[in-house]
């Protein structure tokens, strides 16, 4: 008999919406290529356009601010490298700073490409600090941004801690300096409302995989009239803004994961709402001596973040793993390097608490029941962790 | 599922542990060995109990702050070391672990360094309780680069933390980052952990 399996590792990756699933197999034999002139290019071309309308108006963008990536880290990867960018060699870039300013909870993906630039161009990136919930120091930000700040770069909703900033203010002390404003929207779009327009910011990351659509497919929102310059060079595509042959099939079921999404959200985020309530109850009736992480109210509405005195958190990863529970952690040993979770530790977690962490982040098919038995069995491998451990005595 | 990250031997000694020290007073340990430190993520204490005529461990218990590896790795060695002369225990290696287990990922190799170091802890423990202080083998740390002060010992964690290059190891310990002249020396161990460890 096979194990039933429980997935609450949504932040990580989410399972392809069987509708998105349908769009896209229906699409598998348009093969023309958009940029093609003939019938079979044009096809495509009116399938990707079609998808770009859709993207923009789920977030409030035109179509033509929309521009399709392979990925989220690719999306902020083109933002970053937008920054150091030489107006001698480069007709893109206006007069502005050149300096980037981040914080140290943001994905990998900003924080070692802003450590990389600075390391190979010498621009200066300034990482700011958050507080113990993650949310952004405001005078820190503030502080940090001056005449030479070329771009701030904040996500919107952290995918570790859940932790939802206040984008709409920390946006306009980046313009009020004369900064462009980028934020990695890759955890919010599709799960809480955004609209760029209202927001006021110039760059913004979107991922399809995030949101019940396939991997592989992200769009970067760039405001009209604001400087830019592609960061994969050599082709006329997208505008010439982002070279390589349209993943129309991607593309085409991104399209229909905010179709999906906008029918969806809003009862889903309730529906989370209530199943982590019943999870952190649950959790923190039969557990003792745990912590939870992150903001208590500004919060994507499926994530909860925990820690377990006294235990390891790549320990409990896998007793669950046994169990057929598939959930994330925060520590150092999952992921082969030292440290544990720069996000914790960004939020003044103790190490010894960030080590014992352990993320759940919960999806549209999880429910009441499963929230139940995976609260019994994570009391169950807590209970039997601590039991071996050198650290935890009662 | 099948394909886990660690081998099935591995599974095996972290779904059901052996020997885990549940109950520290009635246990009466002869010797005791605690290393490691929770910041950095593990720590483990192993705890032996001697039999006197035959000098060998009678029973060995454990218990460990870390990963599934570390779990796995001081059950396994718990295992192994029950009746093993005190002499030959003294002298497992991480390497005799990992083997036993079949294998460990290559970023998962300290926890088998800590096991073997816990275990060396509790004998030296249990030669100073004894009065055989002769018998304990001073493993004297030697200072690569004396403007940071890193010692061998130190390299060596590294190593199976993960440095490969010089460059990695720097970053580490910061090791010749003043003077540099450490530098020829500092190369020549690395090589030498790697190949103790990994090869």
């Amino acid at each position: 008999m096979t194990q039933k399996r429980i997935y609450m590792d949504h932040n990580a990756t989410t399972p392809l919406h069987e509708e998105v699933k349908n769009t896209m197999i229906e699409a598998l034999s348009l093969f023309g290529n958009p940029s093609s002139l003939h019938s079979f290019g044009r096809e495509s071309r009116i399938a990707v356009e079609e998808a770009r309308e859709k993207v923009a108006s789920f977030i409030g963008a035109e179509a033509d601010e929309i521009f399709f990536v392979g990925s989220g880290s690719e999306a902020n990867n083109t933002v970053l490298s937008i920054t150091p960018c030489n107006p001698e060699t480069c007709a893109c870039q206006s007069e502005c700073g050149r300096e980037i300013v981040t914080t140290k909870i943001e994905h990998p993906c900003i924080l070692e490409t802003s450590k990389c630039i600075s390391k190979k161009e010498g621009t200066k990136v300034t990482f700011i600090d958050v507080d113990k919930f993650g949310k952004v120091k405001i005078d820190s930000l503030k502080e940090a941004i001056n005449e030479k700040t070329g771009l701030v770069s904040i996500m919107m909703a952290n995918n570790e801690i859940g932790t939802i900033q206040n984008i709409k203010e920390l946006a306009k002390i980046a313009h009020d300096k004369g900064a462009l404003f980028h934020t990695d929207a890759v955890q919010a779009v599709g799960k809480i409302p955004v609209d760029v327009k209202d927001l006021d910011v110039d760059f913004l990351t979107i991922s399809a995989h995030k949101m019940y659509g396939p991997k592989g497919i992200g769009a970067l929102y760039v405001k009209r009239g604001v400087a830019f310059c592609p960061f994969i060079h050599g082709g006329h595509q997208e505008k010439g803004r982002r070279a390589g042959t349209e993943n129309t099939l991607g593309i085409i079921g991104l399209g229909k994961t905010v179709d999906m999404r906008k029918k969806e959200m809003v009862k889903e985020e309730r529906n989370l709402l209530k199943l982590k309530s019943i999870l952190k109850d649950e959790i923190s009736k039969n557990i003792e001596d745990i912590s939870f992480n992150g903001h208590p109210t500004d919060c994507l509405a499926g994530t909860l973040n925990v820690s377990f005195d006294g235990i390891e958190g790549e320990a409990i990863l896998l007793y669950l793993d046994l169990e057929g529970i598939a959930v994330s952690t925060g520590s150092a040993c999952a992921s082969g390097s030292l440290d544990p979770s720069h996000v914790l530790l960004a939020t003044s977690v103790q190490v010894e608490k960030a080590h014992g962490s352990v993320r759940i982040s919960l999806g549209k098919n999880n429910t009441e029941e499963e929230v139940r038995y995976v609260a019994k069995k994570l009391a169950e491998v807590v209970k039997k962790t601590r039991s071996m451990s050198t650290v935890y005595k009662k | 599922m099948n394909d886990w990250a660690y081998t099935d031997k591995v599974k095996k000694h972290f779904t059901n542990p052996k020997n885990i020290l549940t109950d520290e007073e009635s246990f009466k340990a002869d010797g005791k060995g605690m290393v490691g430190n929770v910041k950095c993520g593990d720590q483990m204490l192993m705890a032996i109990k001697v039999n006197k005529d035959s000098d060998t461990i009678e029973d060995c218990k454990w218990k460990t702050y870390g990963c599934a590896s570390a779990i796995a790795s001081t059950s396994v060695l718990s295992v192994m070391v029950k009746g093993m002369k005190l002499s030959d225990a003294y002298h497992i290696t991480p390497k005799d672990i990992t083997k036993e287990l079949g294998s460990l990922p290559e970023h998962k190799i300290h926890c088998s360094v800590l096991g073997d170091k816990a275990l060396r802890a509790a004998i030296d423990d249990y030669y100073e309780k004894s009065n055989q202080e002769e018998k304990i083998e001073k493993d004297k740390a030697k200072i690569i680069c004396q403007c940071m002060s890193v010692t061998d010992h130190e390299i060596e964690h590294s190593v199976l933390e993960g440095a490969k290059t010089y460059l990695a190891l720097q970053e580490h310990t910061k090791l010749g980052t003043v003077c540099g002249q450490c530098e020829t020396e500092a190369r020549k161990l690395l090589e030498e952990y790697k190949r103790k460890h990994f090869s």
